[in-house]
């Protein structure tokens, strides 16, 4: 693909051009897509090669509670269980981040202190990014300043579906701007993960154009769904966004990661993803810094999956925490 | 008996695990002959893989099963006689054809096996009777003790006795309110399959029961060492098996029942196979003064 000679504040200075060049992008063969990801899907990962896939699913995870029952004590146990997921086995890595609503934010914080595990939060309007945009903005600045690692925003799907494409980029820059610290504080910017919510964009031709859409405004990381609407992350779907980081890289030069929330809960999908990884956009995005997988049930799978390994038995639910 | 010019339809053996019809994710099978050393059909070659996803459907059930009322799961079992009686004439081909026997035995045969269903129905609400207390205590407090499920049993079904083995052992699990992976007989697993079809057209919730057919040296070990499987009967186990079996079980103190001599199925059962997979719950609730 030939280098991008628009820059993207260009492209988005209407609506028409920014239509202009997001319909302009090569459509997806849907069929082609889904039977690619089945494909890779059926790739077998065993013994050492399993053990690493295992490992680095575990550090890739944004170990992830978005209930309305969320209390404090919930929020520092999962903390704890970020730093040491496994108690008994000190060899088991920690994960990439915990992901909580912005007012628990603070507790995430003060539990994993020094760490280094992250703190993400969902912002503006999670889940369904239905507010205005004063309030978006104020809810990211708030999460900002409890000391949020990552800001993960959500879309406004309505505006996308409607075609007024330049509403939800001038909505992610406004976020974007909002993830920056005060230079008093001295601390970096939080990052951005973009939520394209797939499960409602309906082809896989707009989970291609959303992509581009939040890469062009300034994302960090694009991320499928909340985990609130069904399908959430879906094979297919995230190598078309797998697709578009590695293409966005080739034609601007910047790197943006991809993470897949919601619905994975087996150490089985986990594998299956890291392998579409590897195949898609390449190995250069088997790090926690450009992929993550959004999930909650899933870690304790994969401990499961892990302890058969080290011990030969299979493992049992009993003897991993419920949370 | 097929007319002349139809197709016969042949019957593909399977496994039976979360209430579905799954072929071994091995994709392996074996060939099952009759004790004359015919060959009779292919019964699927269950993997370790199965008897995991056996356990997980298990466990999935159990909550389910063991919360259903005592008289509810009486009247399941009791349906599994129904659906048994309307196979009575199936089952006794597969029985005389695995067994060597003559058609009227192994009717006989079947009916002792759907005698003994009724017969373990009805203890569902009467163990409680014998198995719980009103405990006499120092102490201003009422203290009862009553049996529950242990949860997931892995059972190793007897090699002789396809049928009525079979059922003599499945229908104490069960009865109490837990969970099952059974690895049918090796050597005649055809009345097992035949089995798995009754009991997926009689109310009984899917996971409940889980039929494996295959080698048990191959997925015995895998049983009894699972840290999930709560119980182990080791009726159709041999000796060394059972042995390195009992051993990999008391890593997590899964209960173990292991009878000793060989067991005489046409025998009175008695409560022992009943009370092998209880756990007694004690409960001390104070009395208002």
């Amino acid at each position: 693909m030939s280098t991008l000679t628009t820059s993207p504040a260009e492209i988005a200075s209407s609506n028409a051009s920014l239509r202009a060049f997001l319909h302009g992008l090569p459509g997806v063969d849907r069929v082609g897509a889904d039977q690619r990801a089945a494909m890779l899907g059926t790739r077998s990962i065993k013994t050492t090669a399993k053990a690493q896939a295992i490992d680095l699913a575990i550090s890739m995870v944004d170990l992830t509670t978005l209930e309305g029952a969320d209390t404090p004590g919930k929020v520092r146990a999962l903390c704890a269980k970020a730093v040491r997921p496994d108690p008994g086995d000190p060899s088991v890595p920690k994960v990439a981040a915990v992901c909580v609503y912005p007012d628990l934010v603070e507790r995430a914080v003060d539990a994993l202190a020094g760490s280094g595990v992250k703190v993400a939060s969902v912002a503006t309007a999670f889940p369904s990014g239905r507010s205005f945009l004063d309030v978006k903005v104020a809810d990211t600045r708030q999460a900002v300043q409890a000391g949020a690692d990552e800001i993960d925003m959500v879309i406004d799907r309505g505006a996308f579906l409607a075609g007024d494409y330049r509403k939800v980029y001038d909505e992610i820059v406004a976020i974007r701007q909002a993830c920056a610290r005060d230079a008093a504080s001295g601390g970096e910017d939080a990052h951005l993960k973009v939520i394209l919510e797939t499960g409602e964009l309906a082809t896989y031709d707009n989970v291609r154009r959303a992509s581009w859409l939040a890469m062009l405004a300034g994302a960090d990381f694009i991320k499928t769904s909340t985990g609130k609407v069904s399908p959430a992350a879906t094979l297919p779907v995230t190598m078309v966004m797998l697709e578009a980081v590695r293409d966005f890289r080739d034609r601007t030069g910047r790197v943006v990661g991809v993470k897949p929330a919601g619905g994975i809960r087996t150490t089985k999908d986990a594998i299956k993803h890291l392998v579409l990884v590897n195949e898609t956009a390449g190995d250069d995005w088997l790090t926690p810094s450009l992929f993550r997988l959004g999930a909650s049930s899933l870690l304790n799978d994969l401990l499961m999956q892990r302890q058969k390994m080290t011990t030969g038995r299979y493992a049992g639910p009993d003897y991993f925490t419920l949370d | 008996m097929t007319e002349p010019g139809r197709l016969t339809v042949r019957k593909t053996y399977k496994l039976y695990i979360g209430g579905a019809f799954p072929r071994s994710e091995s994709g392996r099978s074996y060939p099952v002959t009759s004790s004359k050393g015919d060959f009779l059909a292919n019964a699927a070659l269950a993997s370790r893989k199965d008897a995991r996803d056996a356990v997980i459907a298990a466990r999935k059930a159990f909550p389910g099963w063991s919360g259903a009322t005592a008289y509810n799961r009486g009247q399941i079992l009791y349906r599994i006689a129904e659906m048994l009686e309307g196979r009575r004439a199936q089952f006794a081909d597969e029985v005389a054809a695995a067994d060597g026997v003559s058609a009227r035995k192994a009717g006989e045969l079947v009916d002792a096996a759907v005698d003994r269903l009724v017969w373990y129905a009805g203890w569902s609400d009467k163990i409680g009777a014998i198995r719980g207390s009103a405990n006499p205590v120092a102490g201003p407090y009422l203290n009862l003790s009553t049996a529950e499920p242990v949860g997931v049993v892995a059972v190793a079904a007897p090699p002789e006795g396809p049928l009525l083995g079979l059922i003599s052992v499945i229908a104490p699990v069960i009865v109490t309110g837990n969970t099952c992976v059974v690895v049918a007989s090796e050597r005649a697993p055809l009345p097992a399959v035949t089995l798995a079809e009754a009991l997926a057209t009689s109310d009984l919730p899917g996971g409940v029961v889980n039929l494996l057919t295959g080698r048990l040296g191959e997925l015995a070990p895998w049983l009894a060492s699972h840290m999930d499987v709560n119980a182990l009967d080791l009726t159709g186990c041999p000796d060394d098996l059972a042995l390195s079996c009992e051993q990999a079980a008391a890593e997590n103190l899964k209960r173990v029942f292991r009878p000793s001599g060989k067991p005489d199925w046409l025998a009175d059962p008695g409560t022992a196979r009943l009370t092998a997979f209880l756990e007694t719950k004690t409960v001390w609730h104070p009395i208002g003064v």
